[in-house]
């Protein structure tokens, strides 16, 4: 995984209170780990903290797992 | 009106976590009080409080990881999580988890706080002025609110009755139970979860108090001393947290179901001063009026009241509710015994009225009036007995239980022993 795929799971567990092993690339934040729409809403703020990018809101709506968030932020930092 | 009676309790006190451990402790004379040790007191003129003691759960010890999760405690101030772990206690005394639809929508929930989350609210002002608004949370509105106590109460229990919430500030715990009782009597709900939840310690409400010239503040190095109801040497109230919960049931409900009774709710009595934002009326009519309206309602002369658990905050206040006590008992004063438990616990504000009201139901269940502590010298004569440092023995069936909160609220209950 890539640097900022650790530091993305990291944040994912830490909000979401889930087990490391369940945070997969492919694992949807309301259908896999638990989340509810202000979970997802202070997750995106959370991503937006850690690497300094601003997420908008069409962008968000769109983040629907690890993995889409990790290639958000690989292109906004790219 | 149907009958209501109270089938189960909860609370989380500066005392301990739990009914019986609070009461045992509160019997024995114990104090909550202490200096403040959480956050930064030097510049404040009030540097002591009452909170609940932190711990693993055993020995009376509050570990809120038992009443939730950590991930949910971060979302919502700790007066809810407070709420919750009471209602968990009380819902678990009473033995009722309502399973089917029928049941769980005859259950509803009233808890209310006094403030709710102000220093939650502090922060996200910080976040808002440092970060911008795009940093405030989306947990900062439903974890601040003061209906969410309720809110997630009947969300954890599945209880879909009346969902309701009271805020008036020191008189918030009385008038819930009231007001769910009420409920319950004209039969909109058949059992409610009711009560107060409250955890002001932090700085910006001992400012805010003590800017009110509320608080305390003589007695920094003598924390235990500093709450002394009715004494001359009193000096303003000292800040509590914590929760309490009672289960109130319909009376046949309760007894087709075998349910414990610890006492029923008789009588209920409102009252507004239309005085001043934080003093009460010199004459204490508001206060008699209440006491008056609740015993109305229960159909009982003054003159067979036991035990009253005063609002008695020790502040000057306090001789004012004396004298409508008088007033309101007349000759009957000398068979009265009237104590203030904030001698112990501190004042718990908006949680207050419902803690005590679970002391005064334990006062009838064991005939025992918790003591006044710290009571040296009395700042006016009485006939009523005040109940100094020791609690007493005595014959308990009727007690009435008084809240006054700013803004000239005020909420009396008055509780009899069901048999």
């Amino acid at each position: 995984m890539s640097d900022i795929a650790e530091r993305v799971k990291k944040i994912v567990i830490d909000h979401l209170g889930v087990d490391a092993e369940k945070v997969s690339e492919g694992a949807s934040f309301i259908d896999d780990l638990g989340a509810d729409s202000l979970d997802t809403v202070e997750l995106v703020m959370a991503f937006e903290e850690e690497f300094g990018v601003e997420i908008p809101d069409d962008a968000a709506d769109s983040i629907l797992t690890v993995g889409d968030a990790v290639k958000f932020i690989e292109k906004a930092q790219a | 009106m149907r009958r209501v009676v109270i089938t189960g309790t909860g609370m989380v006190s500066p005392l301990g976590c739990g009914t019986e451990v609070t009461w045992s402790r509160l019997l024995e004379g114990r104090s909550g009080a202490a200096r403040v040790t959480t956050f930064e007191v030097d510049d404040l003129p009030a540097k002591i409080a009452c909170s609940i003691p932190l711990g693993d759960g055993t020995d009376g010890t509050y570990n809120a990881d038992q009443w939730m999760e950590p991930k949910e405690q971060r979302k919502v101030d700790p007066f809810i999580v407070y709420a919750v772990a009471a209602a968990d206690m009380a819902l678990a005394d009473a033995g009722w988890h309502p399973k089917t639809d029928e049941d769980q929508i005859a259950t509803g929930v009233l808890i209310g706080s006094g403030i709710g989350g102000l220093d939650g609210i502090v922060e996200a002002g910080y976040t808002l002025r440092d970060k911008g608004p795009r940093r405030v949370s989306p947990f900062f509105i439903p974890g601040r609110l003061i209906n969410l106590a309720s809110g997630q109460v009947s969300i954890k229990h599945k209880l879909r009755g009346p969902n309701h919430s009271v805020v008036t500030a020191c008189s918030t715990g009385a008038h819930a139970i009231g007001d769910a009782s009420r409920l319950i009597a004209l039969g909109d709900a058949d059992v409610m979860v009711a009560g107060g939840a409250e955890s002001p310690i932090c700085r910006i409400a001992l400012a805010g108090f003590a800017a009110c010239k509320a608080l305390s503040t003589e007695r920094n190095d003598d924390p235990t001393a500093a709450s002394r109801p009715y004494d001359k040497d009193r000096d303003g109230f000292v800040m509590g947290e914590g929760a309490g919960v009672v289960v109130l049931e319909e009376l046949e409900h309760a007894k087709a179901r075998g349910a414990k009774i610890y006492a029923e709710v008789v009588g209920y009595g409102l009252s507004g001063d239309a005085y001043h934002i934080t003093a009460p009326s010199e004459d204490g009519d508001g206060a008699y009026r209440c006491m008056q309206m609740a015993l109305k309602r229960a159909g009982i002369p003054a003159s067979e009241l036991d035990y009253i658990n005063a609002h008695g905050t020790s502040t000057m206040a306090d001789t004012i509710e004396l004298g409508a006590v008088e007033r309101l008992v007349g000759d009957a004063a000398s068979r009265v015994s009237m104590s203030s438990t904030k001698s112990a616990i501190g004042h718990l504000l908006g949680a207050a009225g419902a803690v005590e009201a679970i002391f005064t139901a334990l006062a009838i269940r064991d005939n025992i009036a918790p003591p006044t502590l710290n009571l040296d010298n009395p700042d006016v004569e009485t006939a009523i007995d005040l109940v100094p440092h020791k609690a007493r023995k005595r014959e308990i069936n009727v007690a009435l239980s008084n809240s006054f909160g700013f803004g000239g609220t005020n909420a009396s209950l008055v509780l009899k022993r069901y048999a």
